[in-house]
């Protein structure tokens, strides 16, 4: 590669720093009282809303690069899937510290049976792995199995979203439209790659071998 | 801004506006002359009124009575009771009644009483609450989402409206009715629920001393977000059984249908009495958030949910011998 100014590599502070407001905004209504009524519904209101948000951000790198062929996207992906985890595991810990603090009995029977509980929890458990192996030596070392892995985030995503869901006050209507509208995202950040998987398939029949598109990226299998 | 008149009280005993506004301002200077005192639950600079403080520009109620059945505990301040609702007519949001409630008039204003009686008809309000002397009530108030208050109500016992109308025999159950205009209430143009709202109450539920028709909360009418004019308030239960805005009260001889429970039959019984031994489907019921006091804090505000949410040494009764796991 030519030395070149590294777009991608210059702008990542930003993009970290970007990453960052939603907790100090969180921060600063918490230090300044301004969290409304039922201040810790709140926190644990807005750190979910964030993982969602930024898991689904990460969800959409892949769809974002074969619509616009813009592949150097990809680079931002582990920055915002790594956020993704930290907002979560915020959010678990203003649920089991802040808000069920001191009530420590309970806080199994909740994991254990109650499903948007159990769901989330999930969601979180499962980050772990994905966390850990997202640096690039694990990807060497993984290979293939490093994409199979990652799989895990389409489940991460669905056990999110169905946290969301399951956790508003109506059972067999919705009567808060909000989770709808991450679940269609989700909906149709998973339909764009249907096309993709397809052809890969396909293509991975008929010629024996995977094509050119289907290589795994350098950056995750240079195997 | 509505300005439904209640029975007003003697000028002796009216305390002059200014001096009422002298009285907070001394409660925020020394408020502010203690900071240390306020840091306590992690807040710095606060916007959360004083638990005094009521803020009210409605009418102030005559009360003839305080204290029956009251609890001692911090209650909720005025602005968290007030905008923090549950009254999806306005929308689902928590802040939305507070916001969205502005162009309900809740005057002029009549009430249909219906069905198994012997005095039936559709009252002004004046006349429905004309014979009722005014008592203020501090109850504890539990939402089956796992939060709770602590309101001071004024009402009176929904019993003493009962016998006024003569219930015969055939009236096992109270069904009441909440208001239904769209125009009014932006939530209800969207099917968020069935409406009009409704709740119901056996009979010897109705008739229970606990049991109170509010006129108003922290000595002054209900602000139309808490649902002026008239409201159910049943301590024992789940807040959503506190119908708001009423404007129909029939005997029955069946159980009416509730409109939580025509939502979610699973999750929201028709008795729904509070009690901690019963999870919600999806949440556990076993403990609950506190709302009160200051109103802004972040560490220990959960508290354990009780029985009958404190009350059963009063209502246990009316359920001896009932599954109440299985009449949730």
């Amino acid at each position: 590669m030519p030395r070149r100014l590294d777009r991608i590599a210059a702008s990542k502070p930003f993009v970290f720093a970007l990453c960052l407001i939603p907790l100090a905004w969180l921060a600063w209504d918490a230090f300044n009282g301004t969290l409304g009524t039922d201040p810790v519904a709140q926190l644990e209101h807005r750190s979910g809303d964030w993982t969602l948000r930024l898991l689904l951000a990460t969800l959409a790198i892949t769809p974002l690069r074969h619509l616009t062929g813009w592949n150097a996207l990809i680079r931002y992906r582990r920055m915002l899937g790594l956020f993704a985890f930290f907002y979560a595991s915020v959010h678990l810990s203003l649920y089991l510290v802040v808000d069920l603090g001191g009530f420590w009995s309970q806080i199994f029977a909740e994991i254990a049976k109650k499903p948007y509980i159990t769901v989330g929890f999930a969601a979180w458990l499962l980050m772990i792995p994905l966390a850990i192996t997202s640096t690039k030596g694990m990807m060497r070392r993984l290979g293939r199995r490093w994409q199979q892995l990652h799989r895990l985030v389409y489940a991460i995503g669905l056990f999110g979203v169905l946290h969301f869901m399951w956790l508003v006050k109506s059972g067999n209507e919705i009567a808060v439209t909000e989770p709808l509208i991450y679940l269609a995202v989700l909906i149709v950040l998973l339909a764009l790659r249907v096309p993709v998987w397809f052809r890969r398939f396909r293509g991975s029949t008929k010629a024996g071998q995977p094509r050119a598109a289907t290589k795994p990226q350098p950056a995750t299998s240079p195997r | 801004m509505p300005n439904f008149r209640f029975p007003a009280p003697r000028s002796s005993e009216i305390t002059p506006e200014t001096i009422y506004r002298r009285r907070r301002e001394l409660v925020k200077l020394l408020g502010l002359a203690v900071p240390g005192l306020l840091i306590g639950c992690g807040n710095g600079s606060g916007n959360a009124p004083a638990a005094t403080t009521t803020q009210s520009t409605l009418p102030p109620l005559t009360i003839a009575k305080r204290g029956a059945f009251s609890t001692d505990e911090p209650q909720t301040s005025y602005h968290d009771a007030t905008h923090y609702n549950n009254f999806y007519e306005f929308g689902t949001s928590k802040t939305d009644p507070a916001r969205n409630s502005g162009g309900f008039h809740p005057q002029p204003w009549s009430v249909e009483i219906a069905g198994h009686a012997e005095v039936t008809g559709t009252f002004p309000l004046e006349d429905i609450l004309k014979p009722h002397a005014f008592e203020e009530r501090v109850y504890r108030m539990r939402c089956v989402e796992g939060w709770s208050m602590v309101i001071p109500w004024v009402g009176f016992p929904l019993a003493d409206l009962i016998r006024r109308f003569k219930p015969t025999s055939a009236a096992k159950y109270v069904a009441l009715t909440s208001v239904e205009r769209p125009r009014e209430m932006p939530g209800q143009n969207r099917a968020v629920l069935d409406w009009p709202y409704r709740e119901g109450l056996r009979i010897d539920e109705a008739m229970h001393p606990l049991t109170l028709l509010a006129v108003g909360l922290y000595g002054r009418a209900l602000p139309n977000q808490n649902g002026a004019p008239l409201r159910l308030v049943v301590p024992w239960k789940y807040g959503f059984k506190g119908i708001k805005s009423i404007v129909r009260i029939e005997f029955t001889e069946t159980q009416p249908r509730t409109t939580w429970n025509l939502a979610a039959a699973n999750e929201y019984g028709f008795f729904a009495n509070v009690n901690p031994e019963v999870d919600h489907p999806r949440w556990s019921q076993a403990t609950e958030r506190r709302i009160s006091g200051e109103g802004y804090s972040l560490l220990g505000n959960r508290v354990l949910t009780q029985p009958f949410n404190g009350y059963g040494e009063q209502v246990a009764s009316l359920y001896s011998g009932m599954n109440l796991k299985k009449y949730f």
